[in-house]
């Protein structure tokens, strides 16, 4: 009769290592994580910080008024959105600044958008994450791309491959060799702008 | 310890950039090779980042390769390689935090990269300290140096630019129309696409074939 081994000094005998491994390991990241986890904050807190102050240079205080909220655009479409309320050193809106994501050539696009206090036109958009391929999508960054959005109309707008980019109207100007990335930002901003236009005056923060 | 490895020493230190390179070589780690090399910036910090969790994981893999059980030996190589990918993921995050967007998933990918687990299945686990060291010092150079290499090359016919910094003066945009010769260098962006990494390593690989059977 072979000897029978007691299941839990087995389990002890076979699984120590990886036991005590998993709990130093687990451990470690812990305390890595607890160190640098503040600095990772305050990095995505100044890059968005950053944003709206491009966008909308009188910025002295941006308040967070809508906060990592979900937003629904179908059934079967919604996103986290944060919406901030820009200010100037008078105290007077200046405007307001949203995060806008979608899908881009090679992997998402996430946006930061500005429009005017009334809600009427765009001050523009600053890219706050993308790997578009470089020299053709990651032109989105440029400002011959970015630049048509200023005082654009705040509703929907429309890509063409030809025209005069100077024009600012609903007509957006498409970068040559890297239409799946210009077209991705329209989409973006198509999608997000009338439905945050409609959540804000939900909320009362728009007349 | 040291004494008893140091005739290998050596030929191990050097085995990983030339003789044992692990792109030009052994073929591994291609993903981030093809990936993220479509400027010098992105394919050093991939390559030092991967040298650093190739090095931890084979200090750690060698001191507990005397407790490995064979059959969770490929379950502590990868919680071991898991732990050091997160440090530097998060490192990343916390101090270069443009190069941890820019290289997105590929860091946390280091995971997965086949160079790390089969030098702490091939090495660091049948090794001493002193010698997983150096063969994790060797590899992590040799891939480090590879992807820099590729990257360079890519970027100079890109851009025209090495570390973003210009260095061939780009041909004008309206020199086409002028009917003229083309006024500085034309780049050639392919080689920023994916179609560019595969020419290029392609090529590296060709001459390092051509080299390798000189010496023969």
């Amino acid at each position: 009769m072979p000897h029978k081994v007691n299941p839990i000094i087995l389990f002890v005998k076979e699984s120590w290592l990886l036991v005590v491994a998993a709990l130093v390991f687990g451990m470690l990241l812990s305390g890595i994580n607890a160190a640098w986890s503040p600095k990772i904050q305050a990095n995505k807190q100044k890059k968005i910080q950053d944003a709206i102050v491009t966008l909308i240079p009188q910025t002295a205080d941006a308040q967070e008024v809508i906060k990592d909220e979900l937003l629904s655009f179908n059934e079967m479409d919604s996103a986290r959105i944060t919406i901030f309320k820009v200010l100037d050193e008078n105290g007077i809106l200046a405007g307001w600044s949203f995060t806008a994501t979608g899908a881009g050539y090679a992997d998402k696009i996430d946006l930061m958008i500005a429009v005017d206090p009334e809600f009427n036109k765009l001050l523009g958009y600053k890219v706050i994450f993308s790997n578009e391929t470089t020299g053709f999508g990651d032109k989105i960054k440029d400002s011959f791309y970015k630049e048509q959005f200023a005082d654009a109309p705040a509703g929907k707008l429309k890509l063409s491959k030809l025209g005069d980019a100077s024009i600012i109207d609903d007509e957006i100007i498409a970068i040559s060799g890297a239409t799946i990335s210009s077209s991705a930002v329209i989409d973006i901003f198509n999608k997000y702008v009338d439905t945050v236009k409609e959540l804000m005056t939900e909320k009362g923060l728009l007349k | 310890m040291a004494n008893s490895s140091s005739p290998k020493a050596l030929p191990t230190l050097l085995a990983g950039i030339w003789k044992e390179n692990p792109v030009l070589a052994l073929l591994l780690g291609m993903c981030p090779t093809l990936a993220v090399t479509s400027d010098v910036k992105s394919a050093l910090t991939m390559g030092l980042s991967t040298s650093f969790v190739l090095f931890c994981a084979n200090i750690v893999v060698s001191l507990m390769r005397n407790f490995l059980k064979p059959h969770l030996r490929i379950l502590m190589f990868t919680l071991t390689i898991a732990t050091f990918v997160t440090i530097a993921d998060l490192y990343l995050k916390a101090f270069l935090p443009e190069m941890s967007d820019k290289l997105g998933p590929y860091i946390p990918l280091i995971i997965v990269n086949c160079l790390i687990i089969c030098r702490a299945e091939a090495c660091a686990s049948k090794s001493g300290l002193f010698i997983s060291i150096l063969d994790a010092v060797g590899m992590g150079a040799g891939f480090t140096l590879t992807l820099c290499i590729l990257g360079a090359i890519r970027e100079i016919l890109a851009t025209g630019a090495v570390f973003g910094k210009q260095v061939l003066p780009v041909v004008s945009e309206n020199w086409l129309s002028t009917g003229g010769m083309p006024d500085g260098f034309i780049p050639m962006f392919a080689f920023a696409l994916p179609v560019g990494a595969f020419v290029t390593l392609g090529l590296m690989l060709g001459v390092v074939n051509l080299i390798n059977s000189n010496k023969k």
